[in-house]
């Protein structure tokens, strides 16, 4: 999922600031971030609280079911559509992505209330870890499923490097070494691991990425 | 002709040292370290922002060594450029007659002294020396043919000493079969270990330059353990130098050990003095070098 965490206060308050709003509709999103503890309704209590007290009104606030959702997003903005009319702007305590569609939703300002850390794992509640960076050309097939251009702090497709040491990781020296790992896993396997991955086809990456399975069917 | 190459291929044993750029313009402390340890010297390493901290380039850098008279080994790590920055720095290198090359995958940035910098990454040693192979063969990374190949002596790093070992070795056996022919080691503290990657590696047919550092001091053994990565010195070599009268003294004694060891094991040995140069000349002479 997307890993979202807390955005600091003051620049919240610094974009309303910027437009003289005094009144606020408040977002979330049902999936990600309600998992993450960010933006579900638990946390969109605590930040009207929050706003209150630092003298804003709000006008009102949703979770719909995936912020990311444009259909989805844009019935639940008509759901609320007065209070959202009656707000100067709308902060969205969701990912990126989330805040980008509600802005899309809507004709008001629209301010982020997250930061987006990144896309990864849930270890157990409250410990998230990074494990994909998308780029649109995986190698878990080779790598007994561990990411290196993510979990290796400097993407290395072909490891480790020379700060390895018994077994840890040169930059983050508190964790295993991402190639020792899958090296490890792989022998566990029964998997040789002497090819040597070539490099990384950047091109597929290109931003922005855009996929429309609707063309593809059509052809 | 790379006299580093020339001399490996005769089976001479080879004596490699180190120098760093400038951070700046001013090549005179470069120089007069060029000027101390050239002399003793098959070839001089010349770092590429090592540390991950800010220094002039590797490539001008060693091209002021060639002139100034020494053999620069140009080094190329993967973590500043591009695919196409690395490949065309090295058509440049050849051009202006840097014959050898060291490719190093590089320190992340967040250890040197611009945390803030973007750490590239887009090609791993390995694959660079296979790009780097390519052209030697006269072909760019795409397979394109280039007007004009290089003709270069490729090296990589091997690290003999970290564990687990059959990762190291199947790393440095990736890197022989992408095209390094010598590999210059991490400091070596247990010539065992040495030993054992140089048999190792003996059918691959490439060569090993073991390096040695001069631990002149508490507080350099200090740093070694603490800053430098994938790098450990031993309790029973640390409390050496530490507990001895003239640590300055003792550090040279375990140096030239370490050389005579190393001259029986491996086929050459790369001198990193710390900035102790002027040393360098009585332990490859106490060593019989
Ligand atoms: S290789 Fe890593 S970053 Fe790329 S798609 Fe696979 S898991 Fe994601
Ligand atoms: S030690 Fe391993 S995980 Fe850490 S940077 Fe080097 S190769 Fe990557």
């Amino acid at each position: 999922m997307i890993v979202t965490k807390p955005r600091d206060w003051a620049r919240i308050k610094a974009n309303l600031e910027s437009i003289d709003a005094k009144s606020v509709f408040l977002m979330g999103c049902g999936q990600c971030a309600t998992v993450a503890h960010t933006g579900g309704e638990k946390e969109l209590a605590v930040a009207k609280a929050r706003l209150e007290a630092d003298g804003y009104q709000v006008t009102g606030w949703a979770v719909g079911e995936v912020a990311c959702h444009l259909g989805g997003t844009k019935l639940e903005t008509r759901k609320h559509f007065g209070s959202v009319d009656a707000a100067d702007a709308v902060v969205v305590l969701a990912c990126g992505a989330g805040v980008q569609t509600v802005a899309d939703a809507v004709k008001k300002p629209v301010f982020p209330g997250l930061e987006s850390a990144f896309l990864g794992t849930v270890l157990r509640s409250g410990v998230y870890e990074e494990r994909c960076q998308t780029c649109g050309d995986c190698v878990l097939d080779l790598t007994a499923g561990i990411c290196p251009v993510t979990t290796c702090p400097k993407g290395l497709l072909n490891g480790p490097c020379g700060g390895m040491w018994n077994g840890m990781c040169e930059v983050q020296t508190d964790r295993e070494c991402t190639h020792v790992r899958i090296k490890r896993r792989l022998a566990e396997q029964g998997r040789s691991a002497t090819r040597v991955i070539p490099a990384k086809d950047n091109s597929v990456k290109l931003k922005p990425g855009s996929i429309n399975t609707r063309e593809r069917k059509g052809q | 002709m790379s006299r580093l190459r020339d001399a490996l291929d005769r089976g001479e044993f080879v004596i490699t040292g180190e120098v760093a750029p400038p951070h700046g313009t001013d090549y005179s402390a470069m120089r007069a370290s060029l000027d101390t340890l050239g002399p003793l010297c098959h070839a001089i390493n010349i770092t590429d922002n090592q540390g991950a901290t800010l220094h002039l380039s590797s490539l001008a850098a060693s091209k002021a060594a060639l002139e100034a008279g020494y053999e620069p080994i140009f080094q190329q790590t993967c973590r500043d450029r591009n695919r196409l920055a690395l490949q065309s720095d090295l058509l440049a290198a050849w051009t202006l007659g840097l014959e050898n090359v060291l490719m190093v995958t590089g320190d992340d940035p967040r250890s040197g002294d611009h945390t803030k910098a973007k750490g590239v990454f887009d090609l791993d040693s390995t694959q660079l020396l296979a790009v780097a192979k390519g052209m030697n063969e006269g072909v760019d990374m795409n397979g394109s043919e280039l007007t004009g190949a290089t003709g270069f002596l490729l090296g990589g790093a091997m690290f003999p000493e970290a564990e687990p070992w059959e990762i190291q070795l199947e790393r440095a056996v990736q890197k022989a079969e992408a095209g390094a022919t010598f590999f210059q080691t991490q400091a070596v503290m247990d010539t065992d270990k040495l030993a054992r990657a140089v048999d190792a590696l003996a059918p691959y047919g490439v060569k090993l330059i073991a390096s040695i550092l001069l631990l002149k001091n508490g507080r350099v053994i200090d740093f070694v353990n603490t800053k430098l990565a994938g790098m450990m010195i031993p309790d029973h070599i640390g409390s050496r130098i530490k507990g001895a009268a003239d640590p300055m003294a003792e550090a040279i004694a375990l140096a030239t050990e370490q050389v005579r060891e190393i001259r029986d094991i491996a086929h050459g040995v790369h001198v990193m003095p710390l900035g102790a140069d002027d040393v360098v000349e009585r332990i490859l002479e106490g060593a019989g070098l």
